[in-house]
């Protein structure tokens, strides 16, 4: 049964240093606030998986959190490189990290798999790349039926999930609403999970057919408002996309990096969750 | 009466041209977005636009910065979930053209966008796979659109991350359920498309003012040229105007704070 925690509570109980951490939300509800509670913990070692790394990535990775990172796309979205992400690749700074990589279509099948807790999906994938041969997570099988060959990867089962949503009501139940990516498959694939909210309203005013987690399938819930920023909030607030191109010039330079990090996650405090 | 335009708008206007009103895309973000949005507001108003973040049949009023925009979501039909998107929608046969960008292209139209160098070293780390490995093996057909340049327009692409047809023009040969490949190309120079027999890519248009000259020096093969080499007609005063608002409005848009 979800359990309200604050931000840095959730974070200091149910995320170790080690663990596989997934942290979804595909360009919508990113958990930002959530990760820069990470940074400030100062946990290390953890394998990150995410379809997209997208900023937050960049900046834990950049803040040396990462010892593995499992995706499909690693880009600043319709603006270039994460630099971050390519400083440890290219570079190894601050530390090397190790990179797994799939397509998209194949993760968001892990995922679903994971939920469905089977040890691997199966789709139709990977046909003539080269990624099966620098990735050795893609196999390929024949159907038992038809004799066709398919491509199998395993499931992705993280110790922790963390998610950013539109609201929990009073018992703990999240929605979530517009994009709503490989959140509720990441959620129900992990062991653990934390879930920020914008709000803890009394009725979720969900739709019959809407995308709720019920309070017994969370861990942790914590509220957050302005959590998913700069990414968005459907319903609250816009994506920041003049942050996400100033970005660029920040992670490109190593100090800008570490000053940045410095001023906005080092020196500020998660806000306040409903202990 | 002649226009100004740029090589950059007659490679969005071109790109634009190729879909049809009837058509279901898959939209890869950047170029491929931004010539399906003009062909909507054009040629082609029914034509039916999907983003991999799972909006489906999306009418946005501004070019999305990133695949998953809240403008998107607010315009689509309906927004599905990503692992929906890819199996039912995009595996399932649905999906008539991908329209997909590139860092690197060959001449058998493979893809890469995941590194220059060596893959445990690279020299470059591009942003990976994303969606296109299986959009380009499930849709129908595939569209590309991308700068031309000797260091996109490669002999042999350093990685295969989305097939075309391989490294010996054969690999979709005997491949059961998959997609007949990419059926054309646009630059900012011309159109190429594969050879029937041997799948290799040929330029079959030059664009006003190009000359072969410009686009053999712009190409990492020994690029062929089609007997019947067409020209392609310059844009007109309405494309032009309709993509310059949109490029202004969605610029203004992504420089604005929320």
């Amino acid at each position: 049964m979800a359990e309200f925690l604050s931000l840095q509570n959730a974070v200091a109980k149910h995320i170790h240093d080690g663990d596989t951490v997934a942290m979804e939300g595909f360009t919508h509800l990113i958990p930002f606030a959530a990760g820069h509670e990470i940074i400030r913990q100062e946990k290390r070692d953890l394998t990150l998986i995410r379809m997209t790394p997208d900023l937050i990535y960049d900046q834990m990775i950049g803040a040396g959190c990462a010892r593995k990172l499992i995706f499909s796309w690693g880009g600043n979205p319709g603006v270039g490189s994460l630099h971050r992400l390519r400083d440890a690749v290219e570079k190894g700074w601050p530390n090397r990290i190790e990179v797994v990589e799939h397509s998209h279509a194949a993760m968001a099948c892990a995922y679903e798999a994971g939920a469905s807790g089977l040890p691997l999906a199966i789709l139709r994938g990977y046909i003539g790349s080269d990624l099966p041969k620098v990735n050795d997570q893609i196999r390929f099988i024949e159907c038992p039926f038809s004799g066709e060959r398919l491509a199998a990867v395993p499931s992705v089962r993280p110790d922790v999930t963390v998610i950013h949503a539109q609201r929990a009501d009073r018992r703990g139940n999240v929605l979530v609403e517009g994009i709503v990516g490989v959140q509720k498959e990441a959620v129900l694939a992990a062991r653990r999970s934390i879930v920020t909210v914008e709000e803890i309203v009394d009725d979720l005013g969900a739709s019959v057919n809407a995308c709720v987690l019920p309070a017994w399938a969370i861990t942790a819930i914590a509220l957050a408002p302005g959590g998913a920023k700069p990414s968005y909030a459907l319903g609250y607030y816009d994506r920041d996309n003049a942050f996400y191109k100033a970005w660029d010039a920040i992670a490109r330079d190593r100090q800008a990096f570490l000053a940045w990090l410095n001023d906005n996650v080092f020196t500020t405090r998660a806000d306040q969750g409903a202990e | 009466m002649s226009l100004e335009f740029t090589a950059s708008e007659m490679m969005s206007v071109t790109a634009a041209r190729a879909l049809r009103n009837d058509m279901i895309c898959f939209v890869g973000i950047g170029l491929p977005s931004e010539a399906a949005n003009l062909a909507r507001l054009t040629h082609a108003p029914d034509v039916t636009l999907i983003y991999e973040s799972g909006t489906l049949q999306t009418r946005p009023d501004v070019l999305p910065l990133s695949i998953g925009d809240g403008e998107l979501c607010e315009s689509a039909l309906t927004t599905v979930s990503v692992p929906e998107m890819f199996r039912y929608w995009l595996q399932g046969g649905h999906v008539s053209v991908g329209f997909l960008g590139t860092a690197q292209i060959d001449r058998y139209a493979n893809l890469n966008t995941t590194l220059i160098g060596d893959y445990r070293s690279p020299a470059v780390r591009l942003p990976g796979g994303g969606g296109a490995p299986e959009i380009a093996t499930h849709a129908r057909e595939v569209f590309i659109t991308v700068k031309h340049s000797r260091r996109t327009f490669v002999n042999a692409v350093d990685f295969i991350t989305t097939v075309g047809f391989g490294r010996d023009g054969k690999a979709r040969e005997g491949v059961p359920n998959i997609g007949r490949g990419p059926s054309l190309v646009i630059t900012d120079l011309c159109i190429l498309k594969p050879d029937p027999d041997t799948r290799e890519l040929v330029v079959t248009s030059l664009h006003p003012n190009v000359t072969r000259e410009d686009v053999i020096e712009a190409t990492g093969w020994d690029i062929r040229f089609a007997t019947q080499l067409e020209r392609t007609p310059a844009p007109s005063a309405e494309e032009l105007e309709v993509l310059r608002d949109l490029k202004a409005r969605s610029d203004a848009h992504h420089s604005s704070q929320p």
